[in-house]
């Protein structure tokens, strides 16, 4: 490809291949990472929709589709323990890595950070290819291990061994995190250089919109964490391949059986690692989408973020801090009980920038002529659900009360409140927001607002009685909650969580049947419908490659709505008048 | 009608109600922290919707802007002039920094005394119960060292199906052990020290009513200490995934008065203690 | 294509808000996170070799001789790329030629070593599985063996470009055997702690 001193690149036209599939646009990759995201999202729905099943109705045939499975999942269409234990086990690994990660992150970051920092695109363009074309396969070989002899993973998201090394597919889901890790860290690398070094003239750091800021975090997290994991997993590897015994101690005897090993290794090593990656990560899943929150609330109340420094300085605090609080997850561990106090301080700690950014973003209501559009609802649900998921952290997070609450739906409910009411809710609310730019094209407002209303309560029918349910002492990842006696008072709640998940499901439809009929036929759409002042609204819908006619200049910050004595009360960034 | 419980169960340890504690005042402190933001909230919502001809409020004038200069009342501290400059964004910290506090005290006042008497602590004496706690997929042993008050040893050769926890019968110190197999006993009111093994994977002891909880790694030795205060028959749940049949891994605890503990212990001794064993479990997969 | 920055074109260029070009950026962003990878290992190591009840003595097992043998040749593999650099910063293709084989020959040889260091154990039987010390011996050193591959698969892409006048007269080449260079050095830096980590203590 020849260049001009300017920097023009003149190439000849693409093939259908690189401009669609091999593509090496941002926004092209961006839209990628955003379908298979949500088709990843359905099937780790799906999963979970059996496992509800399973739940509420233990030892009941599934209707429909029972007699479809084998008679090691399901014999006479009632799954058996393994089965559920492999559903457990691959839904978490698919919502996180296969879903919220690529999305909140492949897609949003990739199309939307770009055009909000002024950037023509990523720093580097093959590589983000690459990343994608990663993705997808190691994807798709974390899917094939349902197909494998033994079936899927089945110890848990968390794999912690000896139960690990001795199940069954395990390998593949190994190999497959090894691959999605190099996925994500050329990602990550990506955006660290494109966020330091391509912003427009004018787009300091501190003029950046909190969203940008949220990736770079992100970015940061994802670079430094996942290796740890990496490392991990691939001495979990040798242990299932090559029989060491990392992991494995001495004189194991399992069903009867002495495990041949040499023995030496201790079970902690792997917990210690995972969580030292699994803890920045669930700040990877929740980053972006406050960053979702933040742009769609400025933009809804028509007044700048209130705490734009403090948000910013919270979400970098909650990156440092996110390193040193992992063992929180391990106060029952049987790591030393002195650890546990070190890492209860730190857990406190963590939880001031978080709060902060909440209040920062509840402040910003104030003053403000909100508007209640599709988007803004979503933002708004975040706020108070989001804030259920983070106050359930507390009694979890303090070393004492999680010596009963460690390992029960307790822990369930507020991981789900947090990822699900709120991460996602941010996720699908940044849909309706940015849809416009993507396609040209608007959503349609009526089905979004069935869709929220529809989507929220669902979510909180689901996961509200699992509190409950984790006061009662409920153990997680049971495949038959009825087998455990003290679950038997609380046994009713599981049947709620099962409707509410099913109609969760029928309330996705009518989003689904919006997204692609508006991509065809919704409404055209110009420049700026939500009169926003960011970038990425001062470029075409969608944009050209390249995005932007001329380099942007800024000359201001990100939120500088209603200034007194303006025609508008939006004046974008680059605006020089 | 429907099980609808929401409630903690009854608490029948000594330990127990500082849990309880904890959990209730914590909720109630988030109770309270959610009724006061979401009424803020709501209030927000409503106030400041979107009406026509009213326009929304920059907050300009809550950061001091530099040409005015910093009083002497803040000066004289350190930080005072970051302080005065950064009023507005310090604010936002207000709602943090009543958290931080509440959370200091919790951690300070709570958390750490509770947690040291509870893990951290190892109850010595003539009175103490002990017992050794061997977990596999997916039953549980208990092994009680008798009158002699020693455990006879364990080898894992001799782990079988009708000796699931490889006791070495021909040892002397075996002679009045009592194995047990998902069936725990112990006397009310009097502290039991468990010493928790596991076989193969990690399993973790969990007793709702005692509130008592701890993941046990095999290759290590798990202490917990529990002093039980209600008598009846409470259950033993696993607390850790442990394989495919891991919801089935239960077991009884019974607590009984000191009389019946000691006659039970003499009768399990008098039918047959050399293979006072049950049959395991685990090989009936 | 606009007016706009043009990313290809910003590849080397330093004049950006850090001051670092972006490859170079890249380069050291990619580095930072190996560098987390090959920490946990080291950490794993001291773990398991404080948990556990007897470890070996480095020097009484391994094959130290072998060992500092490829000390020498990884420290000179370092020298020479840095000369081939210079090479190139000078436009000296046959200069640069020479000293980017040397590189790559000395990776190789580096490689044999290692080859007839873990025959030796292969034949006597020991493997990963044989105790705690070899697996992580084998799994580090191993780990390092691939990316030493790695380096050679990238050092002979770059030779095998400079051959081609439209990959040498491209001015992001010398970006990018200072990439490559700074990898390597990476590589190197690795075993200097590998080496009296497992060999020496």
């Amino acid at each position: 490809m020849s260049q001009d001193p300017h920097g023009h690149a003149h190439h000849p036209e693409l093939t259908f291949w690189e401009k669609y599939v091999f593509s090496v646009d941002h926004k092209v990759i961006g839209l990628q990472y955003l379908i298979t995201s949500f088709f990843f999202l359905l099937i780790g729905f799906g999963l979970m929709m059996l496992m509800r099943w399973q739940l509420a109705f233990p030892g009941r045939a599934i209707p429909l589709i029972g007699h479809m499975f084998s008679a090691d999942l399901a014999p006479n269409g009632v799954m058996s323990g393994e089965f559920y234990n492999a559903l457990g086990a691959m839904h978490g690994t698919i919502m996180v890595f296969l879903g919220i990660v690529p999305l909140g992150v492949g897609a949003y970051g990739n199309y939307v950070l770009p055009l909000q920092i002024g950037a023509p695109d990523m720093a580097f363009p093959r590589m983000n290819m690459m990343s994608y074309w990663l993705y997808l396969p190691g994807g798709i070989l974390m899917l094939s291990s349902f197909l494998m002899p033994g079936g899927a993973a089945q110890s848990g998201w968390t794999s912690y061994p000896p139960l690990s090394i001795i199940n069954p597919g395990q390998t593949m889901w190994l190999l497959s995190m090894v691959v999605l890790i190099t996925s994500s860290l050329l990602g990550a690398i990506n955006f660290l250089v494109t966020t330091i070094n391509m912003r427009a003239p004018g787009m300091s750091l501190w003029r950046m919109p909190v969203f940008c800021w949220a990736q770079f975090v992100t970015a940061v997290l994802l670079l430094l964490a996942f290796p740890p994991l990496e490392a991990a997993s691939i001495l979990q590897l040798m242990d299932r391949v090559f029989h060491t015994s990392f992991y494995m101690p001495k004189d194991l005897v399992i069903l009867g059986q002495a495990y041949a090993g040499s023995g030496g290794g201790q079970p902690l090593l792997w917990q210690h690692l995972f969580w030292f990656l699994a803890h920045p990560e669930v700040y990877v899943l929740v980053l972006p989408p406050m960053g979702i929150v933040a742009e769609i609330i400025a933009n809804n109340t028509r007044k700048p973020l209130h705490g734009y420094k403090t948000l910013v300085l919270s979400m970098v605090a909650i990156g440092v801090m996110s390193f040193m609080v992992w063992a929180h997850h391990m106060f029952i561990s049987g790591m030393s009980a002195s650890l546990g106090n070190f890492f209860l301080v730190t857990t406190m700690i963590i939880s001031v920038p978080s709060v902060a950014i909440l209040t920062c973003l509840i402040f910003s209501l104030k003053g403000g002529s909100i508007r209640y559009n599709v988007p803004m609802l979503f933002a708004l649900a975040f706020l108070p659900l989001f804030g259920i998921g983070g106050l359930t952290g507390l009694p979890l997070g303090l070393t004492v009360t999680d010596i009963y609450l460690h390992d029960t739906y307790y822990v369930i409910g507020h991981f789900h409140f947090v990822v699900v009411t709120g991460s996602i809710i941010a996720l699908l609310g940044g849909v309706y927001h940015w849809f416009p730019k993507w396609y040209g094209r608007k959503m349609n407002d009526r089905l979004g607002y069935i869709h929220f209303w529809g989507t929220t309560i669902s979510m909180c029918a689901i996961f509200m009685p699992m509190l409950f349910m984790g006061m009662a002492g409920a153990q997680r990842r049971l495949y038959d909650p009825t087998a455990q006696l003290h679950n038997l008072p609380v046994q009713s709640w599981n049947i709620v969580s099962t409707y509410a998940a099913y109609a969760l499901a029928l309330f996705q439809l009518p989003f689904i049947y919006n997204f692609f009929h508006s991509m065809w036929f919704g409404e055209k759409t110009v420049e700026n419908p939500w009169k926003a002042t960011t970038l990425e609204w001062a470029c075409p819908s969608p944009p050209p490659h390249g995005n932007f006619e001329k380099t942007p200049k800024v000359h201001r910050g990100p939120y500088e709505y209603s200034v007194v004595g303006r025609k508008t009360d939006y004046w974008m960034q680059t605006d020089a008048s | 009608m429907g099980t609808y419980g929401w409630s903690l169960p009854v608490a029948a340890s000594s330990y127990a109600g500082s849990i309880d504690f904890g959990i209730w005042l914590i909720h109630a402190a988030m109770l309270g922290i959610f009724a006061l933001w979401g009424a803020f909230f709501v209030y927000l919502l409503v106030k400041y919707r979107a009406r026509p001809g009213v326009a929304a409020e920059r907050e300009d004038h809550e950061d001091t802007p530099s040409h005015i200069s910093v009083p002497d009342s803040f000066s004289k501290f350190p930080f005072g002039q970051l302080l005065y400059r950064n009023k507005g964004a310090l604010k936002s910290l207000v709602p943090d920094m009543i958290i931080m506090a509440f959370e200091i005290a919790l951690i300070v006042f709570y958390a750490i005394p509770v947690w040291s008497k509870i893990k951290m602590v190892v109850p010595e004496g003539p009175e103490v119960v002990h017992v050794q706690l061997i977990a596999e997929q997916f039953a549980w042993s208990f092994h009680y060292a008798g009158p002699d008050k020693k455990f006879g040893p364990r080898r894992s050769e001799l782990v079988h199906f009708s000796n699931p926890i490889g006791l070495d019968r021909s040892d002397p110190a075996s002679h009045d052990d009592v194995v047990m197999g998902n069936e725990l006993r112990l006397p009310v009111n009097k502290v039991a020290l468990l010493k928790m093994y596991s076989k193969d994977v990690i399993h973790s002891f969990f007793v709702p009513e005692f509130r008592i909880k701890q993941d046990i790694l095999p290759g290590m030795e798990m202490p917990l200490w529990v002093e039980p205060t209600k008598t009846g028959k409470f259950e033993i749940a696993c607390a850790q995934l442990c394989g495919f049949a891991h919801a089935l891994m239960r077991g009884d605890v019974y607590v009984q008065t000191q009389e019946e503990f000691d006659a039970w212990y003499k009768s399990r001794l008098a039918a047959n203690p050399a293979a006072a064993t049950p049959t395991n479990p685990s090989e009936e997969f | 294509m606009s007016q706009a920055l043009n990313p290809a074109a910003l590849m080397d260029n330093a004049d950006t808000h850090s001051g670092v070009s972006n490859a170079k950026l890249g380069v050291w962003l990619f580095l930072a996170s190996e560098i987390m990878l090959f920490a946990t290992l080291f950490t794993s190591y001291i773990v398991l070799r404080m948990g556990s009840t007897s470890w070996p003595w480095g020097w009484d097992v391994l094959n130290v001789p072998l060992a500092t043998l490829n000390t020498v040749i990884l420290i000179t593999s370092s020298v020479t790329i840095v000369m081939a650099y210079a090479k190139a910063y000078d436009k000296d293709k046959s200069g640069f030629q020479r000293w980017m084989a040397a590189t790559i020959l000395l990776s190789f040889g580096f490689l044999v070593v290692k080859a007839f260091e873990y025959g030796a154990e292969f034949k006597l039987g020991i493997g990963p599985h044989t105790s705690i010390f070899y697996a992580i011996y084998f799994t580090m050193t191993g780990l390092h063996g691939i990316h030493i591959l790695g380096g050679i698969a990238l050092n002979g892409g770059l030779l095998y470009m400079s051959s081609v006048d439209e990959h040498w007269k491209n001015p992001l080449f010398l970006g990018r055997v200072e990439g490559a260079g700074l990898y390597w050095h990476f590589v190197d830096i690795v075993w200097i702690f590998l080496f009296p980590a497992l060999y020496l203590l």
